[in-house]
């Protein structure tokens, strides 16, 4: 409808790698840019800005759990345990040792990433089901051991206080200047996972997804891959974890328990296993919605009831909106928001002249 | 643009401003409260109880005429017991205007706490959060403002000692609890009271979610013969816990539980008043219905033609909601006191706060002092005990072993 994708002529093969290869997908990322880092932080009030931030976090642990069940196929039911193993190997960082963000960020990845690695090695001999109980598993052993390991948990009440990330002698406390802290990292990992996926190694995800005997006979090494598949998922989580410490100014692993992992798996299931938008859907969906829910069910239940009975009904109420929600846009469309998207705009590229 | 419209334009615009400016005066004679709450995720046990208390005594407040002039808006916000929503429930009361905060939630509160300073914003956290938020110099944001596990803890041994003759020497206390940070909070204390009071503790830890602990409880009853058994702990796990040591033949006379294995509901989940007999339980608010507040309350309703709260049930959990909102209020009367009647910010409610001394609420609330160093009041506590189809009061308000607690939050610092 808008424009015209025929005419559109590569004559490098950079321009044919091109992550955009259309004009209009340009501008729309541009705009997209622009809309992110200038106009919304300039005209939202810092609530609203509270809100995306804790979005922009989801954001991150939904693209790292999207790439291990959407693109691999391997179910992790974990996710919440590598966040708080990311957690606490920044916050022991950045409280023993001093070390700014940037250094304990990847550092709390790294661990991550490699306990991830190490859970994932039951994954080479058990699929499905299964492997979500040895997932489980990990998830219990890795709360556990925080739990009762002073070392790491840094005492009886199993939290550090962290202070503040600092940029340049400038502290990141207001929500706004956390906005911007969050969307460069939110920005970074989509950016990272919409080229991982189209690299040779987000290929031999997708093939051992699709049929790991068929992958492993055309040359994919399973062993390595599947393990590759958990330590970047996890890396991921971590940097969510870290992200979610130094947003909150405390690492507490009761913050990331097991109902949280599910939460996670929400989120990338109603956005759409295997793609980046859909976790990006996702993690919105399910971070923003009950909210959303609330502010158009405040006043409207405010016109029926008082004060003390208007909080009841709307904590209760929102609860089953929400869940009706989910099953009506997962019946509407099962394979997730991001094929709704592309269904809505398959429709319009050829509108009015569809055939 | 002709006359006509013009005029009408003015006319417009004069009753905008007209409108804003009554807003304005309404919302100068207005006091906004926040309150997390949690109704539908893992503790709603505790919550649907809770949460009104706090609305009602807000609404018989306000049913009065307000503090000093000033209406309460209560903006209650349910986190579903998860953390984020926590921070976007503050963002929200900020935005609102609240000029104090009721958290909810151990991990919640953590997470807040450092949010709170930097806006500036008072939290009360009665019954959640570490037991070091009492320093108010280390925490000056946060006030726990009822006996923290740390208090209780001594308050239990306190009252082992007083039930065993008031000797501990050679006696055996057990401690059974759930096997996370807020269970093992109380033990530096319990351990250090072992050490002077010359009693043999030992810990039998319940892993969540709690609802299987045949092991343990045989552990103790059968090996360990304890004098006394101390239990902390939350959710389903106390009545499983009552179950059990009274199938195993234990005297729940020589039973103590914190504060959250000690509601009613806790009770009849056990099987009910008859078989929880002798059970004692720490209390940081009166419990039972029996008190002039709670009968305003119901007076309330009743010019309303509505019936009495549903949620007074659980008396235990309605009146610390009731307590909750009972001393919020008091620190804002004394802001507003402290301020001739102007309006308070955040920082004059803190000062509030801190003034509060001497305020029982007829018997409901302890007799805590809260300081600008010690923002938990002096952790008081109460012991109630089942008996004859009821909670009966045990005993005073009481403290335990001040100096031991205040030894330890001082080397947390």
């Amino acid at each position: 409808m808008l424009h015209r994708e025929s005419g559109v002529f590569k004559t490098s093969y950079a321009a044919d790698m091109a992550l955009y290869p259309l004009p209009i997908a340009r501008w729309t990322v541009a705009a997209i840019v622009l809309l992110f880092t200038v106009v919304l932080p300039l005209s939202l009030h810092e609530y609203y800005l509270s809100v995306i931030n804790l979005a922009l976090i989801a954001v991150v642990g939904a693209l790292g759990l999207n790439i291990l069940v959407g693109y691999t196929g391997q179910i992790s039911v974990g996710h919440a345990a590598f966040m708080s193993v990311g957690a606490y190997t920044a916050a022991n960082l950045a409280v023993h040792l001093h070390l700014p963000f940037w250094v304990t960020l990847p550092a709390g990845g790294l661990m991550a990433a490699l306990i991830g690695a190490i859970v994932g090695i039951p994954s080479l001999r058990i699929k499905g089901l299964y492997l979500a109980i040895a997932t489980l598993a990990a998830q219990l052993i890795i709360e556990w051991v925080i739990n009762h390991t002073p070392a790491i948990s840094g005492g009886a009440q199993a939290s550090i206080e962290v202070p503040r990330p600092t940029l340049l002698g400038y502290q990141i406390k207001t929500q706004g200047q956390l906005y911007y802290f969050l969307l460069f990292f939110a920005a970074l990992a989509t950016l990272a996972t919409l080229n991982l996926v189209r690299s040779r190694i987000g290929r031999a995800f997708v093939a051992i997804r699709d049929q790991d005997i068929a992958a492993e006979i055309i040359g994919i090494s399973i062993f390595r891959y599947k393990l590759l598949s958990f330590a970047i998922s996890s890396f991921y989580a971590g940097v969510c974890g870290v992200l979610y410490t130094y947003y909150f100014g405390i690492a507490n692993y009761e913050a990331f328990q097991i109902g949280v992992s599910i939460d996670y798996l929400a989120m990338i299931i109603i956005g759409g296993f295997g793609s980046v938008l859909g976790s990006i859907f996702g993690a919105v969906f399910v971070t923003m919605l009950p909210i959303a829910i609330r502010w158009i069910m405040e006043p409207l239940a405010g016109l029926f009831f008082g004060s003390g009975e208007l909080s009841s009904i709307v904590a209760s109420t929102r609860l089953v909106l929400f869940g009706c929600l989910i099953i009506f846009f997962l019946v509407v469309e099962p394979e997730g928001l991001n094929r709704l998207w592309r269904n809505v705009r398959n429709y319009f590229r050829t509108w009015p002249f569809s055939y | 643009m002709s006359r006509s419209s013009n005029w009408r334009m003015t006319a417009i615009a004069a009753g905008a401003v007209a409108l804003m400016a009554g807003n304005a005066a309404a919302q100068d004679k207005e006091l906004v409260f926040g309150l997390q709450c949690d109704r539908t995720g893992a503790t709603q046990t505790v919550g649907v109880f809770l949460c009104p208390g706090y609305h009602d005594y807000i609404s018989l407040v306000n049913s009065k005429g307000g503090i000093e002039g000033y209406k309460i808006r209560v903006l209650e916000i349910d986190h579903e017991y998860k953390v984020p929503p926590a921070m976007e429930a503050h963002e929200r009361f900020k935005k609102e205007g609240a000029v104090l905060e009721g958290l909810y939630g151990t991990p919640q509160t953590a997470a807040l706490t450092k949010k709170l300073e930097e806006d500036k914003i008072l939290g009360t956290s009665p019954g959640f959060g570490t037991a070091a938020a009492s320093d108010g110099k280390r925490y000056p944001y946060v006030f726990p403002i009822a006996a923290s596990y740390w208090s209780q803890g001594a308050a239990a041994v306190a009252f082992a000692k007083k039930e065993l003759g008031g000797n501990l020497k050679g006696k055996k206390i057990a401690y059974l609890f759930y096997d996370n940070p807020a269970g093992k909070e109380p033990l530096v204390i319990l351990e250090d009271l072992a050490k002077s009071e010359g009693f043999d503790l030992r810990t039998f830890a319940v892993p969540a979610p709690g609802v299987e602990m045949a092991a343990q409880v045989l552990d103790i009853t059968g090996r360990y013969r304890p004098d006394f058994v101390i239990t902390h702990l939350f959710g389903r796990s106390p009545s499983v816990s009552i179950r059990e040591l009274k199938s195993k033949g234990y005297p729940l006379s020589k039973v103590v539980s914190f504060v959250w294995g000690a509601s009613e509901a806790d009770i009849k989940a056990a099987g009910g008043y008859e078989v929880a007999n002798g059970y004692h339980t720490i209390q940081f608010a009166g419990v039972g219905l029996d008190f002039q507040v709670i009968k305003d309350i119901n007076a309330m309703y009743q010019a309303q033609g509505k019936p009495a709260p549903t949620a007074q049930e659980v008396s235990v959990f309605y009146n610390r909601g009731v307590m909750i909102a009972a001393i919020h209020t008091e620190a804002a009367r004394a802001a507003i006191k402290a301020k001739d009647g102007t309006k308070p910010t955040s920082e004059d409610i803190k000062k509030g706060m801190e003034s509060i001394k001497g305020f029982t609420l007829g018997g409901m609330v302890p007799p805590m002092e809260i300081t600008e160093l010690d923002h938990e009041g002096g952790g008081w506590v109460q012991v109630w005990t089942v008996k004859d189809g009821k909670l009966v009061k045990n005993g005073h308000w009481f403290q335990a072993y001040r100096d031991v607690i205040n030894k330890h939050l001082a080397a947390t610092n």
